[in-house]
């Protein structure tokens, strides 16, 4: 596979210098570690960049060393302001310490790092365990088991995975795989409360990591392929109190749409489109949970995330667009109510999420700064948004895409290819992306230094045919065969930079699995990302030049992330343990033989068991 | 929504002096062939009447136990909800070795000859003297009609796919077949909701439906859908055989002929849970 690379300029002429300077001045302002790990962290103390400078991250919340929410801020840029590793001297970094979590399940969790504690969730049965930083080998305090239902596991669609925890006010929230949020004491690791929010015998599960807003601990659910109705909840984040819920099926009551929702798109505008766009009670199993990222504006006072797929029912017997499934929306996070509404793929055909993280930036567009996010979607477009009023102000192609021909940016819909559309009794070949998109959970970084997105993304298309009969004792019936490929190139990842000014790919590394863990960026220069084989790599954030490789002992899915340590320096750390969706032929031990396996996953990782195995371990890197 | 009950659950200890039998024939690999000697160890849903539940009161149970007596084992069960992993979880992790009942076409597993040959079925009340019998039926385009709904990607049951291919959607709801698995056997909620009017035609396979109709308060009638398959490839009749874990060609065989040896007990355990046949010209259930 050869690389695609284009030179990058070196500065960016569409952002500004004071964006720069800003960033810069972040970087450095690690002269104080003790005073600054003194603070009260966790605290939503949004001294947002956005106010002092005309672009960029908005959410650059002062660099404190420490990672306390799971995309490391607000913004959700995972960008480190931490830059004593640099491209100079990114090759010397060496392995610090370990930790072996004991649980062999797909890791997909950001540790997280306060007051000189590293918490780490496990997959199910979502341990989670505190280390001291402060002493050599990073001993572990304590460990929290929550002891979730064991038959959890029989309704996560995609191995038993957790996507990480969140920090407020001496508490770590997470969610367990039976839905039950936690919150635990960050000094004892005692339990202050739990909240049972969904039902696992209704098919709900929990994968995704809250976020914590104002006193508020945000949440969703997992579980469209059973029949499930999706929603997000807040709940208190002192007492575990629910707060609200919005549905996104249903009756606008329900989706909390009132008097503020201004959706940009006429078609949007309706009443009742949670119903109305369904056929029948369709609906009120739509599927359309949460179970990936939630950002937040605290200027505008507004939380984005996005709704997954619609379900259970075949796209031919749901007619209509199915609304809000594979929606983005923006939420006033005080009481739920949704204040715009954007549908990137209506009535879903191929298993696109909504659920990609929304990189919130301040951007120059057409010569205006605008306040954007940034949505990498499933179906294989990124998506810029005004932020303020859900306006589509591009939708750029990140991945080969024949599923669709582009999205109409006068109504905001994308533009379906019908002969790509799945249907019983007929056989869809080479249908791009694949089910898990162009892209799927694993979050891209930003970083306001290069100006660049770094995207990690999968490289699938599938082929959809009717098998024999399947098997659910009391139905018999005719299953469909669901079997990824590579796509063009045969190679089945990428990590991408991609420049959202002037929308286009600056380089790209291949890889030959999908690159199914986050990436990181620092102040340093320095991006970091891991393989499926289990290679932790560190590459140039200007060039995608391969500075450093360390390989790990399973295959890396997790989130690298980027913290100052007790001695003053700079550590990154991930979790290494193959599964996840792509992962889940070596997770779960799957016969590679069942190529429609793990939902058709398992064709195209068929030679997965030859180079990983499970695991479950933490790798900590420094400088010596 | 895997229940397991952990004293239900089979150690691998029990392969002791098992290679019995005469496995001489066992081709590849250590032989762990057929069932560990004098255990039959079967994996059932535990709460999925007709078929099985824990307390053994299914047809699946009795036809498991005719199995084990034939071959002089004992009969274990491993319990784990049928549904997305269940052959992952229990066949193919070695903790069981039969699934009673699989399609005989079903490519997961290594399937016996056929024991029974089903079909889906129209369920009415009888005092709506409907009598519906196939899916063109124009009175399906205006009644309220109740299927099975898996939630699977791309997949659905057979007479969904019928009824949509016809166009027939905005009058269709769906009962999950996953159900809500604290209440006893979750599928059975579309019978519950013909008998309660909910819907006024049910279209459910055929042992699920011929045992319940019989069980409701108010008496139901069972008809065979037609066509019996819908072209391009929708069947609505499946043949039904036991499974094996792919490779366990020797316990195949020796179910392959105890089904030939057992074949009366077997027709007369599914003609008492009301089977609908459609091999041996007995469609509709025994009443």
């Amino acid at each position: 596979m050869a690389r695609t690379r284009a030179v990058l300029p070196a500065l960016k002429i569409g952002f500004t210098g004071s964006l720069l300077l800003a960033a810069l001045a972040a970087a450095c302002s690690r002269s104080k570690p003790a005073d600054e790990v003194a603070q009260t962290p966790g605290r939503p103390a949004m001294t947002s960049v956005a106010g002092r400078s005309n672009g960029g991250a908005i959410a650059s919340e002062a660099e404190d060393g420490q990672w306390v929410r799971p995309a490391k801020n607000y913004a959700s840029t995972r960008f480190s302001g931490l830059n004593e590793i640099t491209t100079a001297n990114v090759q010397n970094l060496h392995l610090a310490w370990t930790f072996e979590t004991g649980v062999l399940r797909g890791q997909e969790a950001a540790p997280l790092i306060v007051n000189n504690t590293m918490y780490i969730v496990t997959p199910f049965p979502n341990y989670l365990y505190a280390l001291d930083l402060t002493k050599p080998g990073a001993p572990m305090k304590w460990v929290y088991k929550p002891g979730p239902i064991a038959a959890a596991q029989g309704v996560a669609c995609c191995d038993v995975v957790n996507r990480g925890a969140s920090y407020a006010d001496g508490k770590i929230v997470y969610n367990t795989l039976d839905n039950q949020t936690v919150a635990v004491d960050a000094a004892s690791g005692k339990e202050i409360w739990r909240t049972k929010v969904g039902e696992i015998n209704l098919g709900e599960s929990m994968t995704m990591a809250p976020l914590i807003v104002k006193n508020k601990v945000i949440v969703g659910n997992s579980g469209g392929e059973f029949g499930i109705r999706g929603w997000l909840t807040a709940l208190d984040l002192g007492t575990g109190k629910l707060v609200w819920r919005a549905y996104h099926t249903g009756p606008d009551a329900d989706v909390k749409i009132g008097a503020r929702f201004k959706p940009f798109y006429a078609d949007d505008r309706k009443p009742d489109l949670g119903v109305k766009t369904w056929p029948g009670e369709t609906w009120k199993v739509g599927g359309a949970g949460v179970w990936g990222w939630i950002s937040y504006d605290p200027q505008l006072n507004l939380i984005y995330y996005g709704s997954a797929n619609p379900g259970p029912w075949n796209p031919e017997q749901r007619p209509g667009d199915n609304k809000w499934s594979s929606t983005l929306f923006a939420r006033d996070p005080d009481n739920g109510e949704a204040v715009w509404a954007y549908q990137m793929s209506p009535h879903d055909l191929h298993d696109y999420d909504g659920v990609n993280e929304n990189i919130l930036l301040d951007l120059p567009v057409n010569g205006q700064t605008r306040k954007v996010l940034i949505h990498p979607d499933r179906n294989g477009y990124l998506y810029t948004i005004d932020r303020t009023n859900g306006e589509v102000l591009s939708a750029d192609p990140f991945g080969y895409i024949n599923t669709s021909s582009g999205v109409d940016l006068k109504t905001g819909r994308i533009k379906y290819i019908d002969e790509k559309e799945p249907k019983m009794g007929e056989v869809v070949r080479n249908a791009c992306p694949a089910a898990p998109g162009a892209k799927d959970w694993q979050p891209s970084a930003f970083s306001p230094v290069t100006g660049l997105i770094y995207i990690p993304h999968q490289n699938l298309c599938q082929d959809v045919e009717s098998v024999e009969a399947n098997y659910i004792a009391g139905t018999p019936f005719v299953g469909m065969n669901v079997k990824m490929t590579p796509g063009p190139g045969g190679n089945r990842g990428f990590l991408d930079a991609w420049d959202p000014v002037a929308r286009k790919l600056v380089w790209r590394i291949p890889e030959n699995f999908p690159v199914w863990s986050g990436a990181l960026v620092t102040a340093g220069n320095v991006t970091f990302y891991g393989t499926m084989e289990g290679w932790f790599k560190a590459v140039d954030a200007q060039t995608g030049k391969e500075l450093w490789k360390f390989k790990t002992g399973s295959g890396i899915i997790g989130q690298p992330v980027s913290y100052r340590g007790p001695d003053n320096k700079q550590y990154i750390a991930i979790l290494s343990g193959v599964g996840g969706w792509s992962g889940a032929v070596v997770a779960g031990n799957i016969d590679i033989r069942d190529s429609s396996a793990a939902l058709g996953f398992v064709n195209a990782m068929n030679d997965l068991p030859n180079v990983t195995n499970k695991g479950g371990t933490l790798y900590v890197f420094s400088l010596p | 929504m895997c229940s397991r009950s952990p004293d239900m659950m089979v150690s691998r200890a029990a392969i002791t002096a098992v290679a019995a039998l005469g496995l001489l024939s066992a081709a590849c690999g250590p032989a762990r062939a057929a069932t560990t000697a004098h255990q039959l160890r079967v994996c059932a849903d535990p709460n999925n009447l007709p078929f099985s539940n824990q307390a053994q009161q299914g047809f699946e149970n009795k036809i498991a136990e005719v199995v084990a007596r034939d071959l002089d084992a004992k009969l274990t069960y491993v319990w784990w909800a049928q549904r997305r992993g269940f052959v992952r979880n229990s066949l193919n992790q070695d903790k069981c070795d039969v699934l009673i009942g699989v399609p005989s076409s079903f490519e997961m597993v290594r399937t016996t000859v056929p024991y029974y040959r089903s079909t889906y079925v129209f369920v009415t009340r009888d005092d709506k003297h409907l009598k519906v019998a196939s899916f063109d039926d124009p009175r399906l385009r205006k009644l309220r009609i109740g299927v099975q709904l898996i939630g699977d990607d791309a997949t659905n049951t057979p007479p969904a796919h019928a009824l949509s291919n016809r166009n027939i959607i905005t009058n269709v709801r769906g009962y999950s077949v996953y159900g809500d698995y604290r209440q006893p056997n979750p599928p059975a909620r579309l019978i519950d909701a013909v008998a309660r009017g909910d819907v006024d035609v049910g279209v459910a396979w055929g042992p699920l439906a011929g045992y319940f109709a019989k069980r409701e308060s108010v008496p139901l009638d069972v008809t065979p859908v037609s066509p019996q398959i819908d072209l391009p490839f929708l069947p609505f009749v499946f043949d039904i055989s036991m499974g094996v874990r792919r490779g366990n060609d020797v316990l195949r065989d020796q179910l392959n002929a105890i089904i030939e040896r057992r074949r009366g007990e077997i027709d007369r355990i599914l003609q008492d849970y009301g089977v609908p046949r459609i091999d041996i010209g007995r469609a509709g259930p025994a009443s």
